[in-house]
């Protein structure tokens, strides 16, 4: 196991190599995910089929 | 249709004339694109020992010395002519006989004499007991095997 | 108007069956890719344990070049045919290609370190490489710096397809100039040079990059389909507010 962990003394290298990829990756489809979100959100509240129910009663135009 | 069309070929025309002057450019800019000189080049070029450059090819195997002072000497051949190379300094790990390397410094005297030294690997990837099996049945790349 | 919509409302249907297959692609192709690449293949003759970084470096300088030719396609279709999805494919695409483009440089940094003795060299390839980057970010730039978004679309596509020199150049940097950078080992005149036991999961990890690619980029464009459909309706309500000024400005003067 830490022999894995080593690899061969590039361990140091590896690893943040993976880190990173899995880090940008993984983040950049938290980002797409909340940008699609938003956006939906964004045409609901502007859509006049579903404002009525989107929207607070109180709110004019 | 006819806006279509012209569009298309005033977009092809453009990358033509764009690709054609890039090519031009890098033509122009050769020298100062390439990485590195081989032996062969810079044995012709004969540079001006102040000039810095740098040196590529592989380690002849056999040739690589340790001197007085933690100088390490080595030669770099392109199979062509070689040039000999005087270094001080931490050596890559992938730094070893009949790899690539590559060697920045200054021509002095006919001896190269680098500050900095970088490995370079060929694209060749493989196991271990592979590249043993394939040194013992003689299917080796010749050109690891100079001298 | 509804040439506008029924377009994206079909491409909305399609995404909804592809998407959970391209979802369950990544999954299944980066843990296989992973299981091989990192306990089921060897260390390399020469370089050892570090070879296992090509199997993310490899498939994200791969993926920076195709995302960049995808968009670059794109950005020709919607200047050319004028497409309503082109803009937003090329849109979707640029984060994506960037952020691919950004690991290959970072995990080729990585390796060359131990590798090479060096972090960064100005060679033709990785400099070709930097300048895809920032390509990328000019590109998502311009697409954002006009009020009207139209314009920053035809724009950046211009820009687009101006940087698609580019991507040739990275391509055969290694084979026309000397860089310390190696050839190419798979994609090259008399087949891959690279032993059956680290190909593997090479393909395996570029194929799990493609599926990632195909899914984030689905997500991407439903969001971009919406952005599109605010942007109409919000142009719409200020024309109605116009119309409506100058019905009222006509009665009352």
């Amino acid at each position: 196991m830490a022999a894995f962990f080593d690899m061969g003394g590039y361990g140091g290298f590896v690893w943040p190599a993976y880190a990173i990829v899995a880090f940008v990756m993984v983040g950049l489809w938290i980002m797409s995910r909340r940008f699609q979100r938003t956006s939906s959100d964004e045409l609901a509240a502007l859509n006049p089929r579903t404002r009525r129910r989107q929207q607070e009663p109180n709110d004019e135009t | 249709m006819k806006r279509k069309h012209k569009r298309l070929t005033f977009v092809m025309i453009g990358l033509l004339l764009l690709g054609s002057s890039a090519a031009l450019i890098l033509t122009a800019f050769e020298d100062n694109i390439v990485f590195f000189y081989s032996p062969t080049e810079l044995v012709d070029k004969k540079p001006d020992p102040a000039q810095r450059l740098r040196i590529g090819g592989l380690v002849m195997a056999g040739s690589v010395e340790k001197l007085a002072g933690a100088v390490v000497a080595f030669t770099i051949t392109d199979t062509a002519k070689t040039v000999t190379v005087q270094y001080k300094g931490i050596l890559p790990d992938l730094f070893r006989e009949g790899q690539g390397v590559v060697a920045e410094g200054h021509l002095k005297g006919g001896v190269f004499q680098a500050d900095e030294v970088l490995a370079k690997h060929d694209e060749n990837y493989m196991p271990p007991e592979v590249a043993e099996a394939l040194k013992q049945s003689g299917q080796w790349k010749p050109k690891e095997t100079t001298q | 108007m509804i040439h506008r919509f029924a377009n994206p409302t079909r491409f909305v249907r399609l995404a909804d069956v592809i998407q959970p297959w391209a979802a369950g692609m990544t999954f299944l192709f980066f843990v296989t890719g992973l299981y091989f690449g990192l306990f089921a293949s060897p260390a390399d003759y020469q370089q050892g344990e570090t070879v296992r970084i090509m199997y993310i470096h490899v498939p994200a300088a791969w993926m920076a070049l195709f995302c960049y030719t995808a968009m670059a396609a794109a950005c020709g279709t919607a200047l050319i045919w004028k497409h309503p999805l082109a803009d937003l494919a090329a849109r979707a695409t640029a984060p994506i290609g960037a952020c691919f483009t950004l690991l290959a440089l970072v995990t080729g940094s990585l390796w060359g370190q131990p590798m090479w003795g060096t972090w960064w060299v100005w060679d033709a390839r990785l400099t070709s490489v930097l300048i895809l980057f920032f390509l990328y970010l000019g590109y998502m730039a311009l697409n954002n710096a006009f009020d009207d978004a139209e314009r920053g679309f035809k724009a950046s596509a211009i820009l687009a397809l101006v940087g698609f020199v580019n991507v040739p150049i990275i391509k055969f940097s290694v084979d026309w100039w000397n860089t310390l950078h190696q050839p190419a080992s798979v994609l090259k005149a008399g087949g891959p040079a690279i032993h059956a036991s680290m190909l593997t999961p090479l393909i395996l990890m570029a194929l799990a990059f493609k599926a990632y690619y195909l899914w984030v980029l689905l997500i991407r464009m439903r969001g971009e389909i919406n952005a599109m459909k605010v942007r109409a309706l919000r142009m719409r309500q200020v024309q109605q507010a116009d119309m409506a000024d100058k019905v009222a400005a006509g009665k009352v003067g």
